[in-house]
Order: C-alpha cells, then sequence, then structure tokens
C-alpha cells in the first residue's frame, strides 16, 4: 500500500512526471524560440507559470454552468494522465508492476484527459468553448482507431504479448521493432497520432488561438488551470516514453538511462519541428487525414508483420 | 519579494485590448514579440482569454463605446491584474482628448499600473517599461 501510494505520488508518479513534463516543456518552447531565431524562455519557466497560476490568481466560476463538473474536469484529467504515465512508466524502468492486459488499461486511461476537456469545456457554458470540445470529440473520432490499430500492431509483432513488460522483454532479446520496415511505418503513424493527443500545431482546432482564443481551456483561470498545464505538461512526458516502449526497446538496466532520456527528447524534437513547420489543418482534412491515410499506413503495417518484416 | 510574489513577476502573461486605436501601437507591441525583441525571455506571452490574463495591454483613445468593452474585461479577468496603458492616447487622450466621443484617458476608467507614452512608443520604451512593472514593488 505505501509502496503503491509511493510509486503514484513521488518517484514515477505525480512529482516526477511534473519535474520531467516542465523541463520537456521548456525543451519544447527552448526549440520554437530557436527555430524562430528568438532567444527563448529560461528554464524554469513552465515552473514559474504553474507556481503561477496555482498560488497567486484567483480562479472564476462561469455563471451560466455547473461548477461543480467545471472544477471536477481538471482533476479528472490530471488523475488519468498521472494513472497512465504510472502503467507506461513503471514497466520502463523495469520494475515489474505490470499484469496480462495492461496495455488496454493504458490505452483507455490516455483518452481520460481528452474527454474531461471535452466535459469541462461543455461545463463552462462558453459558445467558444463548445466549438472547441466538438472539434475535440471529431479529433478523437478520428485518431482513436489509428491508435487501436497500432497497438494492436505492437501486440501482433511481439507475438501477443498483452502487457508492455512482455513487449519491451521481446525487443530487447531480439532487436527494436523500429529497426524493420513495420516498425519504421508504426512510427510514423504514432508520432502523428500524439501530435493530435497533445493538440499540437497541424492538429490544434481545440483550442485554435487565432479564432477560438484557446478554445476549450477559455474559461479556465487559476489553479484548475494550472491543473489543465500540468496535465499538458505530464502528456508531453507520457506519450514519446509510450512510443519508446512501445517501438524503441525501451531501457537496457544501468548506463543506459542516457539513451532513454535521449529517445525521448528525439522524439519531443520530432515534434515540435513538425509543429512550427506546418500550419493548422481543418477538421475536415485531419479527419481524412487519420482515416484514410495513417489508417492505410498502420494496416500495410500489419500485413507486413503477418509476413514476418 | 516572496516566493509567490516572485513567480508572478516571472510569468506575466499579456492580454492586448485595441480601443480606437490608428494601429500604430499594435503594430510596435507586436514587434516586442517579434525575434529581434523577443519579449519571452522574460517569461511574457501573448494569450487570447482574459481568463489568463496576468496584465492587460490598453491602447488607443477610449471612447464611449470602448468604455463598456473595457469595464468588462476588467471585470472578467481573475486578480492580481496589472493595467499597461500604451502611447499617448492611451496615457493622456493625445490629440483626441478633446473629440465629442472620447471617454476619458485609461485611468479615469480602471486603475493603471504603468504608463509607456510615445506616439508610437518604441519597442525598447515598451520593454523597458514591462521590466520596471515586474520589478515595482
Amino acid at each position: 500500500m505505501v509502496v503503491n501510494l509511493f510509486w503514484f505520488f513521488i518517484f514515477p508518479g505525480l512529482l516526477f512526471m511534473t519535474v520531467a513534463g516542465g523541463l520537456l516543456s521548456w525543451f519544447d518552447r527552448k526549440i520554437t524560440a530557436r527555430v524562430q531565431f528568438r532567444k527563448g524562455p529560461p528554464l524554469l519557466q513552465p515552473f514559474y507559470d504553474f507556481f503561477k497560476l496555482l498560488l497567486v490568481k484567483e480562479t472564476i466560476l462561469p455563471k451560466h454552468g455547473s461548477a461543480f463538473v467545471f472544477l471536477l474536469a481538471p482533476l479528472l484529467s490530471l488523475f488519468g494522465a498521472t494513472m497512465a504515465g504510472l502503467f507506461i512508466l513503471l514497466p520502463l524502468f523495469n520494475i515489474e508492476t505490470g499484469f496480462r492486459g495492461d496495455i488496454i488499461v493504458i490505452f483507455y486511461l490516455l483518452t481520460l484527459p481528452s474527454f474531461s476537456y471535452i466535459i469541462g469545456a461543455l461545463a463552462s457554458g462558453n459558445p467558444l468553448a463548445a466549438v472547441g470540445a466538438s472539434r475535440e470529440m471529431k479529433l478523437i473520432i478520428s485518431y482513436e482507431l489509428t491508435f487501436l490499430l497500432l497497438v494492436a500492431a505492437v501486440i501482433m509483432k511481439s507475438g501477443q504479448q498483452f502487457d508492455l513488460n512482455s513487449i519491451i522483454t521481446a525487443q530487447q532479446s531480439h532487436s527494436p521493432f523500429i529497426g524493420s520496415i513495420s516498425g519504421v511505418l508504426l512510427f510514423i503513424a504514432g508520432i502523428f497520432c500524439i501530435q493530435a493527443k497533445l493538440a499540437l500545431v497541424p492538429f490544434d482546432m481545440p483550442e485554435a488561438e487565432a479564432e477560438l482564443a484557446s478554445g476549450i481551456y477559455i474559461e479556465y483561470s487559476g489553479p484548475p488551470y494550472a491543473m489543465i498545464r500540468l496535465t499538458k505538461q505530464i502528456m508531453l512526458f507520457i506519450l514519446p516514453a509510450l512510443i519508446v516502449a512501445l517501438l524503441m526497446n525501451g531501457m537496457n538496466p544501468g548506463i543506459n538511462i542516457v539513451w532513454l532520456i535521449l529517445k525521448i527528447l528525439g522524439i519531443v524534437l520530432l515534434l515540435t519541428l513538425i509543429r512550427n513547420t506546418n500550419p493548422r489543418v481543418k477538421i475536415k482534412q485531419a479527419s481524412r487525414f487519420f482515416l484514410v491515410w495513417m489508417n492505410l499506413l498502420v494496416v500495410i503495417a500489419i500485413v507486413l508483420i503477418a509476413f514476418g518484416l | 519579494m516572496g516566493f509567490k510574489d516572485y513567480c508572478f513577476r516571472k510569468s506575466l502573461w499579456v492580454f492586448h485590448f485595441g480601443g480606437a486605436s490608428c494601429n500604430n501601437c499594435d503594430i510596435e507591441i507586436l514587434d516586442c514579440l517579434t525575434p529581434r525583441h523577443d519579449l519571452e525571455r522574460f517569461g511574457i506571452l501573448l494569450v487570447g482569454s482574459i481568463r489568463h490574463a496576468d496584465v492587460l495591454l490598453v491602447n488607443g483613445s477610449i471612447n464611449m463605446r470602448d468604455k463598456d468593452r473595457l469595464l468588462e474585461l476588467y471585470h472578467q479577468a481573475p486578480k492580481p491584474l496589472l493595467v499597461v496603458a500604451i502611447g499617448a492616447c492611451g496615457c493622456t487622450g493625445g490629440i483626441f482628448a478633446e473629440g465629442m466621443t472620447f471617454a476619458g484617458p485609461v485611468d479615469k476608467i480602471i486603475p493603471v499600473d504603468a504608463y509607456i507614452p510615445g506616439c508610437p512608443p518604441k519597442p525598447e520604451a515598451i520593454i523597458a517599461g514591462i521590466v520596471k512593472l515586474a520589478g515595482k514593488k
């Protein structure tokens, strides 16, 4: 019991993910600044933002809306992200706690933040938030099937292993999945899926700064908004970690933790570069991109896996 | 300066309200965020929603229609909120001070924490004003 609480709150849990996610968020902003030939924010900037929102600013509740659901949604999203992160990071750090089928649990927990954003946005009663929420719904419908097919392909490739720990072990005993043609296809699809899950720029219609003025988060202020930003930072850390666990060999014990950090930094760098070099697409284009092209890519990968490539 | 205050000063998020402006001040404000002057190194971001704002930038002369919007925005913002009046029109009314639709400079409507005069102020002047604001108290 105590060990479980320690895991949830301290080491691979909330505190560790907050620090790691904050540093990754700084990395993301710094790279963005360097791409635009700017100097960029200082190292501790995400933590200043977080503590400012948490400790200084006041919370404003919407007048026409459900205050309880409005305040519950950020907590629910933070819980979903932390719990999913726990199930991803424990096998990644070779702490044997997984159970058979935990990858399905991870898949469901990873959708929890998006669903709570929708619930919170609809509870606020703001029309712009409602538009953002409906866009987020369409985005979820688009990318979830691709993500599920990707998970299914990885399960198939690892020889019907349904837990993350066995998937990592299967890669470590042979070779990482990304070293094959099907693995490369899955990696491409996975990068675009997490781009959409994080709502980064080609797929940032839910929060569209330009026309919706931060869309689904428009009514949040103070501590609830701090929770939402924390969730987004944690997601920026655990989704690349999930890709590393599924396709890129996880972590061998010992000094190889440097490799793990480099892999995660590399994936975040890729996400940031995609974000900085692309315009926002329309929701219809995003749906078509995932439902036709990315699904096709993953289905081709599954066929290749069936032939052992 | 306590920990809370320090975090607040290090991460000022700016919401930009343009009154009946001639757009010169708006262009100079955008200049501050572009690569040459880069205000993000002080932690300053331009946000789209007033609920996320720490600083309300007001420029342009405030006429009778803008007055209601400005008051509404001020009451919608989460406190603590800093208000900055930019440009001659925002600070004093400038050449519009005698106009018949003019509803008073910004500090007659809401309390103002910093004035950045100029027509338009240079980006350097805006940065100097913001840095002084961040070091205030």
